[in-house]
């Protein structure tokens, strides 16, 4: 089976997040008021082919874990969800 | 010869059918008309296509041409003059110096980090194509004023682009300039220079020769980004800076750059050229593979055919004339003998490049005329001939104009509103106080120190490189480099005020003890078929002809960018003039801007002007145009021969500190940076702003404070008149005997010392008594808070 | 017979030239070793200069790990050899987990090439070994992501094991603790921001980058001894 993995990646609480403070601060010239704590990420979407989702799920989570993500620094969050049959290459 | 029908373009580029194709896609009913009788026979779209690229403004200069012509370009060092991608000079020692400008003007108005960072790409190419290891790169750049947020944007955007792509190629920016001015804020100029060096037998053209050598193309696949993109963005100016609907259209063509990719494909080449792998190579820029195609075997006398089907493509069902225009990145071809290839593709899955086959050379066909070489595109090798075209009439027969030229209306009054004498003075101290301004915040961004060659990087009067590199013979010798421009002269006159903008380099050169070897140009204009912009055009040329024929310097490269216009509104005439140098010997660091404690102060150069009118003009001075909003006048004379005696006897009294050995005449360790207890501790070129901004620039480059005493008020503070420098030195005596020798004048006008800045008029009075950490500090400030930014870094003063 | 470094070169590095001048200037043999080779050869120490590993990509350091030879190194570093990462190597350094901490963006979200004075912290570390502690030198930085960052604990260990080696005078990128150069635990791996390969000339302004890497030469001596 294939599966469609979506890993959102985002700096730990704690770490300076300097990118999601200066977007924060941007955001009241363009008239944008009430809006609090922008934190950046990134988002990676890929598919995986596995025989059952809890592979997949094993999987999917040793490339966030391992490569996407800096544990040291971020935090990453797994989506999974069935992407139709695999196709032959 | 059958050729197939071309693909349904009007369809895939959206068109109705009424308009006729060519006009569609830029081409002159005549330019149709030249095209059929090239080939005796009516062109099929994918024909059409290729000929309305490589007819087009940018990849064909059909405008300036025959005005080109009149540049000098020979020279005893030219290897490689213009037309080939990079002109070439021997810097002796067995190394060569290869230098090439360029635009990227219009992509970076629509896309600034993108355009920018794209633009350094491309001038990297045109460099290692020679052979040549890309060494150096600068970056002129001109804004509108920075009130505007959509000019921050485009600041911000250009010089982040340059930054994100130059430092990760591994290329350092080692200077540039940074012009500000209302005629750039819907068209804003982002020209490139970079250096490179090659030992001398490395050197390789761009050409393809011996049928049956296999046509390879490196790197990057090809996608759909950037069809047609120099033809329509280059040869179109644009609305208004608040229309943005019709920068929108375009920005599809605005292509990404990748310097990882770009940075293998350097590696890959330079160890291709090493291992004599290949017979010629050249790189994909505008017009992509039409463009290199074509050139390749022009250059070679030969044909070549193409199999479009072969080409990597990014996207499926690219039509073939989407893969012959498209000007997808980091792309080169590389003409390769069929036993070298096996050994070319293994070397390229070293460096992680692709290589592909797409093509071969064939053999000129015999005609009347001469032998042709054709250029013939396939869909699949020995498929059908989708194109057949002679491969130079690309190149040589493309159109050429001479178009209207005639001098602005209203120029006379222009002239005569001359801000000498009629503009009263002010305020002397707070109006060079606004013409200061820190450029660190955008070079501070640039990796500037790359292969460790820089002794004198941004924010000197030139760069100062070591001539040393990866792969080059060992040499004692320094290549110096700068770039120069003055629109606010070249408005006035521009054949004047190109001409001062040679001086200038000339100038800037001296100062680290450099002399000039060669000049490339880059001529940013606005939109051609208005007669005053080709005035503009050919009188600059005339400009730059005379001061470098002056100077004995070869023009061995240049761009010509026009059509820089926004809302029907012409820029100003803008050639900027990037000037190379050597020096014999570079063993220690020279003086540079910074003043010493105690030090004479002496001005080389004439105090006033000779000619008829007022001494000390201040028609298109910084102060006029910038502190005064007065655009008209009369420049200040240039004496040519008068230039070139002062030049070079700066040049030599910095030569002398530079070439000491270590720790030899007049030089601490070297920790200390600048300078020492020579003859000569400081040195800077009146430009720009005048005596005044030249000495307050040295004393916050220092660290001390100066008084000069004896001005003649704010007209010999802030006139622009050229050809003099600002000593300082511990023995002025000697200095000045030496500059007399010369027949350059000479005047101790004060010393340095002390914690504030003082510019005393004739009669005693003080026109600038400022501290010095006040004017340091709007200095380093003025950028900054124009940026609304807080500044960055550490708290280096030194410029 | 000169100590022999190896200076790793991925695609994307770009000082690999420089510090192997450098190295040379300062009495050393280097060679170049490529990114897929498993063996570092008879290096007695190892150098991963500055640059653009893999272009950057997704985070610096963090596709060069998984390198070939980054095993040769943590080997050669298990085994007490002197393992030195200047800026894109400290960056590769810490993803390997060869060093604590992370190297993020500056705090001014901009690149930062300037002059910088850092001071030295610690002499237990392969570069500083010898060299007293205070003593100021002045190296430039040259980079985007080169503020360290490491959590409370970490940062308490590096303090009380002595491991952090350089700290900037005037901090150019929002570093925690002014920190711009780690060591691990032995001392024999360190990372640092500044490029001391770019303070080896006099004709270049500063030969203050001498010092440290002299003191790497020596400990590379020191390991051919035993």
């Amino acid at each position: 089976m294939r599966f469609a993995a979506r890993v959102e990646v985002r700096l730990r609480p704690g770490i300076a997040d300097p990118e999601g403070a200066t977007i924060e601060r941007a955001l009241p010239a363009l008239g944008f008021e009430g809006v609090h704590d922008v934190r950046a990420g990134r988002s990676f979407r890929f598919e995986v082919d596995a025989a059952d989702e809890q592979e997949a799920r094993r999987r999917a989570g040793e490339i966030a874990h391992r490569l996407l993500a800096n544990p040291v620094i971020e935090d990453s969050v797994l989506e999974l969800e069935p992407a139709g049959p695999g196709e032959p290459d | 010869m059958t050729v197939a029908d071309g693909e349904p373009l009007h369809r895939s580029l959206g068109l109705t059918d009424g308009e006729p194709l060519h006009r569609s896609l830029g081409l002159t009913d005549g330019e149709l008309a030249s095209v059929e009788e090239v080939l005796g026979r009516r062109p099929n779209h994918l024909e059409l296509a290729l000929y309305a690229v490589m007819w087009s403004e940018h990849c064909s200069y059909k405008s300036s041409r025959i005005h080109l012509r009149r540049l000098p370009t020979d020279g005893p060092r030219v290897l490689v003059g213009p037309g080939e991608n990079a002109g070439v000079i021997d810097a002796g020692d067995g190394i060569a110096v290869a230098i090439r400008i360029e635009s990227h003007n219009h992509p970076s108005a629509i896309e600034p980090h993108q355009g920018a960072a794209t633009g350094v790409g491309g001038i990297l190419r045109d460099v290692f194509t020679m052979g040549a290891r890309p060494l150096a790169v600068m970056d002129p750049l001109f804004f509108g004023p920075l009130d505007s947020a959509r000019q921050r944007w485009l600041l911000e955007g250009v010089v982040g682009g340059i930054s994100a792509y130059g430092n990760s190629v591994g290329v350092p920016t080692v200077g540039g300039e940074l012009t500000f001015d209302p005629c750039y804020s819907g068209n804003p100029l982002v020209n490139v220079l970079c250096l490179g060096a090659l030992p001398v037998e490395r050197l390789v053209l761009g050409r393809a020769s011996g049928p049956g050598n296999l046509a390879v193309l490196l790197g990057s696949t090809t996608g759909r980004d950037g069809i047609g993109g120099v033809s329509v963005l280059a040869s179109a100016g644009f609305g208004g800076e608040r229309e943005g609907a019709a920068d929108d259209a375009k920005r599809p063509s605005v292509q990404v750059g990748d310097p990882f990719e770009e940075k293998r494909l350097i590696e890959a080449c330079l160890a291709l050229l090493d291992a004599g792998l290949v017979v010629g190579i050249q790189d994909l820029g505008g017009a992509g593979l039409a463009c290199a195609t074509s050139e390749t075997a022009a250059r070679g006398g030969v044909g070549m055919d193409v199999d479009v089907s072969a080409v990597p493509c990014r996207e499926p069902h690219m039509a073939p004339w989407e893969v012959m225009t498209s000007e997808s990145q980091e792309r080169m071809l590389a003409i390769v003998t069929p036993a070298a290839w096996p050994e070319v593709a293994e070397l390229c899955r070293r460096w992680e490049v692709r290589a592909t086959a797409i093509g071969t050379v064939t053999e000129p066909e015999v005609t009347p005329g001469g032998p042709v070489g054709r250029l013939r595109v396939l869909e699949g090798a020995g498929g059908a001939v989708l194109a057949d075209i002679p491969a130079a009439s690309l190149a040589d027969d493309a159109p050429l104009y001479d178009r209207p030229r005639a001098a602005p209306a209203g120029l006379a009054d222009r002239l005569a509103d001359d801000p000498t004498g009629s503009e009263p003075a002010g305020d002397c101290g707070a109006e060079l106080v606004a013409l200061l301004a820190d450029p660190s915040w955008a070079y501070r961004q640039y990796d500037h120190q790359l292969f460790c060659n820089t002794v004198v990087g941004p924010g000197g009067d030139a760069a100062l490189l070591r001539l040393a590199g990866p792969g080059l013979p060992p040499s004692e010798r320094g290549m110096a480099v700068t770039t120069d421009s003055a629109p606010r002269w070249c408005a006035i006159d521009p054949r004047a005020g190109t001409s001062l903008v040679v001086a200038e380099g000339v100038a800037n050169l001296a100062c680290v003890g450099a002399s000039p070897v060669a000049v490339v140009n880059c001529l940013n204009f606005g939109n051609p078929e208005h007669s005053e912009v080709m005035w503009q055009l050919s009188e600059a040329i005339d400009g730059l002809a005379e001061a470098c024929t002056a100077f004995g310097l070869p023009v061995i490269g240049g761009n010509v960018s026009l059509y820089n216009e926004s809302a029907g509104t012409d820029i100003d005439p803008t050639p900027v003039v990037g000037v190379l140098g050597l020096v014999d010997a570079l063993r220690a660091r020279p003086p540079g801007v910074g003043l010493a404690e105690g030090a004479s102060v002496v001005l080389l150069g004439r105090r006033s002007d000779g000619g008829p009118g007022h001494p000390h003009p201040l028609g298109g001075s910084r102060w006029a145009v910038e502190g005064r909003g007065r655009r008209g006048g009369k420049l200040p004379g240039l004496d040519l021969a008068a230039h070139r005696a002062a030049c070079e006897l700066v040049a030599a009294l910095v030569a002398e500190v530079a070439g000491a050995p270590p720790g030899g005449t007049g030089l601490g360790g070297g920790d200390g940076g600048d300078g020492g207890d020579g003859p000569m501790v400081a040195v800077h070129d009146v430009s720009g702003g005048g005596l005044g901004l030249a000495l307050a620039e040295m004393a916050i480059a220092g660290g001390v404070g100066v008084r000069a005493r004896g001005i003649a008020g704010h007209a010999e503070l802030f006139t622009e008149l050229p050809s003099r420098f600002v000593v300082a030195t511990h023995e002025p005596g000697p200095l000045v005997a030496r500059a007399e020798a010369a027949g350059v004048p000479a005047a101790v006008l004060g010393a340095a010392g002390g914690r504030s800045v003082v510019m005393e008029g004739a009669d005693g009075s003080a026109l600038v008594d400022l501290q010095l950490a006040e004017l340091a500090g709007s200095w380093r400030d003025a950028l900054p808070s124009r940026l609304d930014a807080p500044t960055e870094g550490a708290g280096n003063a030194r410029g | 017979m000169a100590a022999r470094i190896a200076v790793v070169v991925f695609p994307g590095t770009n000082c690999e030239h420089d510090v192997a001048a450098a190295v040379e200037r300062a009495g050393a043999a280097a060679s170049l070793t490529w990114h897929r080779d498993r063996d570092l050869g008879q290096a007695d120490a190892v150098v991963l200069p500055g640059g653009f590993a893999h272009g950057d990509y997704l985070r610096p350091g963090a596709l060069a790990r998984f390198s070939p030879v980054m095993e040769a190194v943590a080997g050669f570093a298990a085994g007490g050899g002197p393992v030195v990462g200047i800026c894109n190597g400290f960056q590769i350094l810490t993803e390997a987990g060869l060093l604590p901490g992370a190297l993020v963006k500056n705090r001014g979200l901009r690149f930062v090439c300037a002059p910088s004075r850092v001071r030295v912290d610690s002499e237990r570390s392969a570069v500083t070994a010898g060299v007293a502690v205070g003593t100021v030198l002045s190296i430039p930085v040259n980079h985007f992501s080169g503020s360290y960052v490491c959590d409370a604990r970490t940062l308490a260990a590096l303090r009380d094991g002595d491991q952090v080696v350089l700290r900037y005078l005037e901090n150019p990128n929002g570093s925690v603790d002014d920190i711009a150069g780690v060591a691990n635990a032995a001392g024999n791996v360190v990372g640092l921001m500044p490029h001391p390969e770019r303070a080896a000339d006099a004709l270049l302004g500063s030969t203050d980058g001498l010092v440290l890497l002299a003191a790497l030469l020596a400990q590379a001596a020191g390991v051919r001894a035993a």
